[in-house]
């Protein structure tokens, strides 16, 4: 199976932890990801708000450009990436004006977009297409007794749920079990993470990023996984703030692909897990090598 | 075309309709037209054709001008076809040298400009003119009918379709699926808005259909196959085993009692799962039959274990207590097998019923993830008196600080759960709003807990409805206006801590809220049988987009179906509460009567019949007839169409190789001629 690969910015920057565990999992999994060449920003956060026209000419650049290298699927692991590829496809099917406005600007590049090509999530690709059962077979250190959080933050489900369930979605959870790992009951799996207002209004999105963390805690995880760079960096790089507003509430917060990577006995730095604020702590099962080295990048 | 047939003496009529057709057609203007066309003796424009003088004017016409054809132009031939063939068989002339033109429906209705839509119907009117002169005289077949009637379902539609039919004389079948009749409804604890209990009104009668002399009662049975046409339908059905002889059992429970299991085990499915049964049972105490029944899946006798010798031995468990309760009275049977019983009815009146939503569809209301999260129909059988609990409402989860069981003391009611959702079901199940307000009251009355009823519109239309609303306002019962977030154990404050916390944008007070309760209550709303679309199709009935079987016409057949003698009713329509099943329930068995009592049924003849000289015996037609109307003469090599079955739809005609087909007023020179009319007009 191949995919076109488009990282966004979150994947070759902020999150880059996330490519480092994402690409050697996929591989290992017998998953080819081609990167998109000369793919562009993906038109999410203040672009969209602010002109959805220009928005979706730069989304659908992109996806022109995969057309144009004959790839079937684009695979898109940030959840701002997804939702905002998604959704162009969504506008340009159902507004005439913005397609006109696409196909005008496409044109003047020399590309060419239909609305055809499918974009994906890493999730909906390892649970649809790769399965539980493969990823299980796959596992040689198993996540015994790690208690996991899963929190899929609120894009990847809503508003197109093409994949799982919009208010208690369980792909992440199924696939994290398959790991050996064991899930704590945890309602708030789609809650607001603060977005981007942890940076332009603290006060409100800090205290949705408190509220995630500490019920964590109170529900027993030793660590958040998540899909979303930006869920990844409100949960993890806000702790001190967060303890002088209310209380300390230190957990891990993870991607779900560096917990496959140790699962399937790939060491914690091949992961990235030393560029996490909170340290994770080393897993039982990890081999003496790798234990050392998490507790390593942990320091 | 004309020029081949002499004599033809038209009188043709066009209808103002009031202003419905002359508003929009100049109907004077059309009759002067046709008085131009070949074969037409007279042409007159007339305000309402329907009326007693219209109609005497077409009986007068055809006497005194020798007329042998009459076309009328007016409105639909649904509305008025059979009046007007009725006003030319009073003229003394055959009905089927009648032809109808819809200028009203086709034309005046649907168009805005004048002149077009005379044009429109002068070419419609000249259509029929060529047409007509090739009608040809008809005889309407009668058919017999079997007085016997099929009740399927035995939910209070199917008991009181029974019951009425029954009382009238006839001799009837009521075919259950269940061990006991009795439906959704035996289930409830009360009934809105009398709040008189469901039992109480119930039992009677399902007593008097077990009693009745003139019902077969067959529950644990499903019907496996419909062949036939109206008046004479030939039925299957299965009887399952319940491994006990149903003549023999006079319902003493004494095996019951002496089952080797002492203490109840299994899933009770009439309780919903809140209680325990036995692999022997019976499953409330009113059943009817008051028969037992034995659960294969768990009975003891039905589990095989190795012998000595290799060969599977019923398993040693098994002390056969029953058996030896039951005594001389030799009432069980575990050799008993599937029966299939075959009937003769008439009419056959088909009352399934429905099934709830499944809660668990929605996730974010907690269903299956909570505990103390519960179905409206669990709560039913929380608060009746024969319940699992004794009429005590107790929480499935959470225990006293003394180790007794805790009774909720707030409590959230969800209205249109899986109802009014894109997302699941978009029709209003119409029931919710009344049964979540009838919890209410019996929940406070049971408790004495705050009890709030979210709701998106309280839908109270029926009689006495909004005074119950009224009443639950008084009693102060809270009302929250806003459709529910989601249901979840997160607390935010200490007095949320171990309660489920309801998150509810409050629309009237304009602000998003949390409300912490003990217990929730999810009202599912209604949804067709899991096997409605099979149902359907064993009865040629149809279904609606929703899967609900759809009646002949919304207002004026709700009760028929696309199949004469078939009828339908209760909430395998649509969802629908007991006042409005009964009534439907009896509608059905009073469009049944009609046909019973009547005796015949006059089949149209527009049916379609073979020319033997021509048929090749290919068999093209017989796969696609969808009544099953063709069948094969193996001596005569031929296909044979039954005119009883025959709808008349066409298929086969357009179907077949060698045009060996023909069909009554669709032959071929009709059609053509009313082509080469409608292009006429230039």
């Amino acid at each position: 199976m191949k995919y076109s690969y488009y990282p966004g910015c979150s994947l070759k920057g902020q999150g880059r932890a996330y490519e480092e565990s994402l690409l050697p999992v996929m591989r290992h999994l017998g998953i080819e990801l081609e990167e998109l060449p000369d793919w562009n920003c993906c038109g999410a956060t203040a672009y969209m708000a602010v002109d959805e026209g220009k928005a979706c000419v730069a989304a659908s650049r992109n996806l022109a450009i995969a057309e144009k290298a004959g790839l079937q699927q684009v695979l898109a692991p940030c959840s701002a990436c997804y939702l905002v590829l998604n959704k162009t496809q969504h506008l340009i099917h159902d507004y005439p004006q913005i397609k006109s406005a696409v196909d005008r600007a496409m044109t003047s590049v020399n590309l060419k977009y239909s609305t055809d090509i499918p974009v994906r999530h890493p999730l909906d690709v390892l649970i649809s297409d790769v399965g539980v059962d493969a990823i299980k077979q796959k596992v040689t250190h198993p996540l015994k007794g790690l208690k996991v959080a899963p929190y899929y933050g609120c894009q990847i489900v809503r508003p197109y749920a093409t994949f799982d369930d919009q208010f208690n979605p369980t792909s992440m959870d199924r696939i994290l079990e398959a790991l050996g790992a064991t899930m704590v009951q945890f309602p708030l799996k789609t809650k607001c993470c603060g977005g981007s207002l942890t940076g332009t209004l603290p006060e409100a999105g800090l205290r949705l990023s408190y509220i995630i963390l500490k019920e964590a805690i109170k529900r027993g995880a030793d660590v958040i996984a998540t899909v979303c760079p930006l869920c990844l960096f409100n949960l993890d790089s806000f702790h001190g703030k967060i303890a002088a507003k209310w209380e300390s509430a230190r957990i891990p917060t993870v991607y779900f692909t560096q917990l496959m990577g140790l699962a399937f006995g790939m060491t914690a730095k091949q992961m990235g897990l030393q560029r996490g604020l909170v340290p994770m702590k080393p897993l039982a099962s990890a081999p003496a090598c790798c234990a050392a080295r998490t507790a390593a990048a942990a320091t | 075309m004309q020029s081949t047939k002499e004599n033809i003496r038209i009188g043709f009529y066009v209808c103002h309709c009031g202003h419905n057709i002359a508003a929009m057609v100049d109907c004077a203007d059309v009759a002067k037209y046709v008085k131009g066309l070949p074969n037409v003796v007279l042409s007159r424009d007339y305000k309402y054709m329907c009326s007693d003088p219209g109609q005497e004017l077409i009986q007068k016409d055809i006497r005194e001008y020798k007329l042998n054809r009459v076309v009328v132009a007016s409105c639909s031939p649904l509305l008025h076809e059979h009046t007007f063939r009725s006003a030319t068989a009073a003229g003394g002339l055959n009905p089927y040298y009648f032809h109808m033109v819809n200028i009203r429906e086709h034309d005046s209705w649907v168009h805005t400009d004048r002149g077009e839509a005379t044009v429109k119907a002068k070419a419609l009117a000249h259509a029929a003119i060529d047409r007509v002169a090739f009608h040809k005289a008809l005889e309407t077949k009668t058919v017999k009918i079997n007085p016997d009637a099929l009740v399927v379902g035995g939910g209070i539609a199917g008991i009181h379709a029974a019951m009425t039919l029954a009382n009238a004389g006839k001799k009837v079948y009521l075919v259950e699926r269940e061990p006991s009749i009795g439906g959704h409804m035996a289930k409830f604890d009360k009934t809105f808005p009398t709040l008189d209990c469901a039992a109480c009104i119930l039992t009677p009668k399902m007593s008097e259909v077990g009693a009745h002399p003139n019902i077969t009662l067959w529950s644990y049975s499903e019907v496996a196959q419909v062949d036939g046409y109206v008046g004479n339908y030939k039925v299957r059905v299965k009887r399952k085993p319940r491994y006990i002889s149903e003549e023999r059992c006079i319902g003493c429970m004494d095996c019951i009692s002496a089952c080797v299991f002492k203490e109840p085990k299994f899933e009770d499915e009439f309780n919903e799962g809140l209680g325990k049964r036995k692999p022997v049972y019976i499953p409330f105490p009113q059943a009817t039959p008051q028969i037992v029944v034995i659960d294969p899946n768990v009975c003891l006798n039905f589990k095989r274990t190795k012998g000595p010798d290799g060969t599977p031995i019923v398993s040693d468990r098994c002390k056969k207590t029953c058996v030896e309760a039951c005594g001389d009275k030799n009432a069980i049977d575990f050799t008993q097998k599937e029966e299939i019983k075959e009937i003769e009815v008439g009419t056959i009146i088909v009352a399934t019923g429905f099934k709830t939503f499944d809660s668990k569809r929605v996730p974010a209301y907690g269903y299956g993830i909570y505990k103390n999260v519960y179905t409206a129909l669990e709560i039913e059988r929380l608060v009746n008196a024969s319940g699992p609990t004794g009429g005590e409402v107790i929480l499935r989860e959470g225990k006293n600080p003394d180790g007794s069981p805790k009774h909720p003391k707030s409590i959230g009611i969800i209205h249109c759960v899986g109802s009014r959702d894109k997302k699941t079901n978009v029709w209003c199940s119409r029931v919710c709003c009344m049964y979540s307000m009838k919890l209410a009251h019996l929940l406070k009355e049971h408790t004495g807990a705050e009890v709030y009823n979210f709701y998106i519109d309280i839908r109270a239309p029926g009689k006495g409805y909004e005074e119950f609303y009224n009443k639950l306002l008084d009693e102060g019962v809270h009302f929250i206006r806003g459709r529910v977030g989601e249901v979840t154990d997160w607390a935010m404050t200490p007095e949320e801590e171990g309660k489920l916390v309801i998150r509810v944008e409050d629309t009237l007070a304009g602000y998003v809220r949390r409300i912490p309760v003990d217990m929730v209550v999810l009202s599912s709303g209604l949804e067709p049988q899991a096997d409605a679309q099979d149902v359907r199709r064993l009865f040629n009935m149809s279904c609606g987009t929703e899967g609900f079987f759809l009646e002949r016409h919304p207002k004026l057949a709700p009760v028929n179906t696309f199949t004469d003698g078939i009828f339908i009713a209760g909430a395998c329509q649509g969802p629908r509460d007991i006042p409005d099943t009964v009534a439907q329930a009896g509608a059905a068995a009073a469009e049944a009567l009609v046909l019973i009592d009547k005796g015949f049924v006059e089949q149209e003849p527009n049916t379609a019949f073979i020319l033997d000289e021509e048929c090749s015996g290919c068999k093209s037609c017989i796969p696609l007839c969808p009544y099953s109307a063709i069948l094969y003469d193996e001596t005569r090599k031929k296909a044979h169409i039954n005119e009883a079955l025959c709808k008349g739809c066409g298929t086969c005609v357009a179907a077949c190789p060698s045009g060996s087909i023909v069909q009554n007023l669709f032959e071929d020179e009709q059609i053509f001629s009313e082509i080469q009319g409608v292009l006429a007009y230039d």
